[in-house]
């Protein structure tokens, strides 16, 4: 027993910085330390970006001061979005790198995902009806995040249909790729069916909005990004230490037999 | 690459299903009862099912293909049939290419013979059926393209259930959004000038690159 503890530490010792981002163990070893700042800086992010969104944006000339639920529904719908690419790269890094914990960034984006794009579509909707005059529409962009929505359910849903968490996480990454001509998807339909919801506002010819707008709304997407990338961090922590726990009780079982007497 | 064992494996597949057709025989009467169950559901007012019926026809196919997914590989999975296959003269991604081919052709099919006592009891006009079933033919390979695909994630799941469909739902809402467009000229969601071509594109596409993901998602199953 102490040899072989003796031999996992000295190949520990000789890992390079970028083996120990893949090592489950090293990454909770280095992530502990990562969370603290991750918080701090998310909520002064979030202090930041509602003093500006409340206090020192103005108003739109059209809507008044509803507008101000768009510093809150633009950066969710974005971020439901980048998830869902963030779990395609993981899903890559599952497939053809064979990356330790590519699977377990998959598994716990999953719902994070699902929060986001229901929170896009709920304050979406909430803003729609003062301003459209419609808490729905089955227009492009909405039916396609809609679609999205379900797509985040159905792959949460999946990884709890199956027993052995690592020969799921591959079938999962194929099913993530497939899925992902939905983000293309969404990201154009405003530009292809033009029905009902805003055109694009950041294009190649620069941002069309002033100044007071844009910065409000950039220091939202950056605070939600960090909160999903606190979040994440933890998800990961929490699914590393559970498929511990499960690993330890399947081994105590394994020597203790089913009735309780010990091999 | 050889024809011979590209056509044996649809023509295996094809027997297979048509001697025991009882299962054949379970899809057509589901997708006719949902054609029974709308009048009841909404009343039996001519016009307004005349004006639903291309909607009711296309989710009726819709729901029987999805429900049909589990059977799509299982059967291969259990008896060991698909671990032979990986062994075979042809690779494994032409062999889910034939089988997606067999099983367009054992459940698609069947369906759109009956689909004449859908239009009868819907009360559909003459011109919108002959719509409607260009419609199916070109947007219903897609629709076993992808399910396809969920049948081959979910086919080492004992309890399947209803797992597959759910996840195969959201990619074929555009196959129902683009075969809806392709039958109306005014479905009001703005693609009515090419959806017949954007579903025939939509069929390609999905019969052309799903044979590789079923394939891969069949490799891992049997690691």
């Amino acid at each position: 027993m102490k040899n072989s503890t003796q031999a996992q530490d000295q190949s520990i010792k000789k890992m390079n910085w970028f083996d120990r981002l893949a090592h489950p163990g090293q990454f909770l070893k280095w992530s502990k330390y990562l969370i603290i700042p991750l918080i701090i800086i998310t909520i002064v992010l979030f202090a930041l970006g509602l003093w500006y969104a409340f206090f020192n944006s103005p108003e739109d000339y059209q809507m008044g001061d509803t507008v101000r639920i768009m510093y809150v529904h633009v950066p969710n719908a974005w971020l439901s979005q980048f998830v869902y690419m963030a779990m395609a790269v993981s899903a890559i890094g599952t497939l053809v790198w064979r990356h330790p914990i590519a699977d377990v960034s998959m598994k716990v984006a999953a719902p994070l995902g699902a929060g986001f794009t229901a929170l896009a579509l709920f304050t979406g909707s909430l803003w729609g009806r003062p301003t459209w005059g419609t808490y729905w529409e089955w227009d492009g962009r909405m039916t396609a995040t809609l679609i999205l929505l379900f797509m985040y359910l159905g792959l949460v849903a999946l990884w709890r249909s199956f027993d052995d968490q690592l020969r799921a996480a591959k079938l999962i990454a194929v099913l993530t790729l497939v899925g992902a001509i939905n983000i293309p998807i969404i990201k154009f339909s405003v530009d292809w069916w033009n029905t009902l919801h805003q055109p694009s506002i950041v294009s190649a010819k620069g941002l069309s909005m002033p100044a007071s707008i844009y910065i409000p709304l950039f220091v939202m997407m950056f605070a939600f990004t960090f909160l999903f990338a606190t979040l994440h961090i933890v998800g990961m922590r929490t699914e590393i230490l559970r498929r511990r726990a499960d690993a330890l009780e399947r081994k105590s079982l394994y020597n203790t037999g089913a009735k309780g007497e010990v091999k | 690459m050889s024809i011979k064992a590209f056509s044996a494996i649809i023509i295996r597949d094809v027997k297979l299903a048509t001697r025991s057709f009882g299962d054949m025989l379970t899809l057509v009467l589901f997708f006719t009862m949902i054609g029974v169950i709308i009048p009841f559901a909404v009343g039996p007012n001519k016009a307004l099912l005349s004006s639903i019926a291309p909607g009711i026809v296309w989710m009726a196919a819709f729901l029987s293909s999805l429900l049909a997914i589990d059977r799509f590989f299982r059967a291969d999975y259990e008896d060991g049939s698909l671990l032979a296959m990986r062994h075979a003269s042809i690779s494994l991604e032409m062999i889910a290419f034939a089988k997606l081919i067999a099983l367009w052709l054992t459940v698609i099919l069947p369906l759109i013979i009956a689909s004449p006592m859908l239009a009868l009891m819907l009360n559909m006009d003459f011109e919108i059926f002959g719509r409607t079933i260009l419609s199916l033919l070109l947007g219903t390979p897609a629709l076993i393209a992808f399910g396809g695909v969920g049948a081959a994630i979910t086919v080492s799941l004992k309890r399947g259930g209803l797992i597959a469909p759910v996840l195969i739902l959201p990619l074929s809402i555009p196959i129902l959004i683009f075969g809806i467009s392709a039958i109306r000229s005014n479905s009001g969601m703005g693609v009515e000038d090419n959806a017949m071509l954007f579903l025939a594109g939509i069929s390609l596409l999905a019969m052309a690159f799903t044979p590789f993901a079923i394939a891969l998602a069949l490799r891992l199953e049997q690691e």
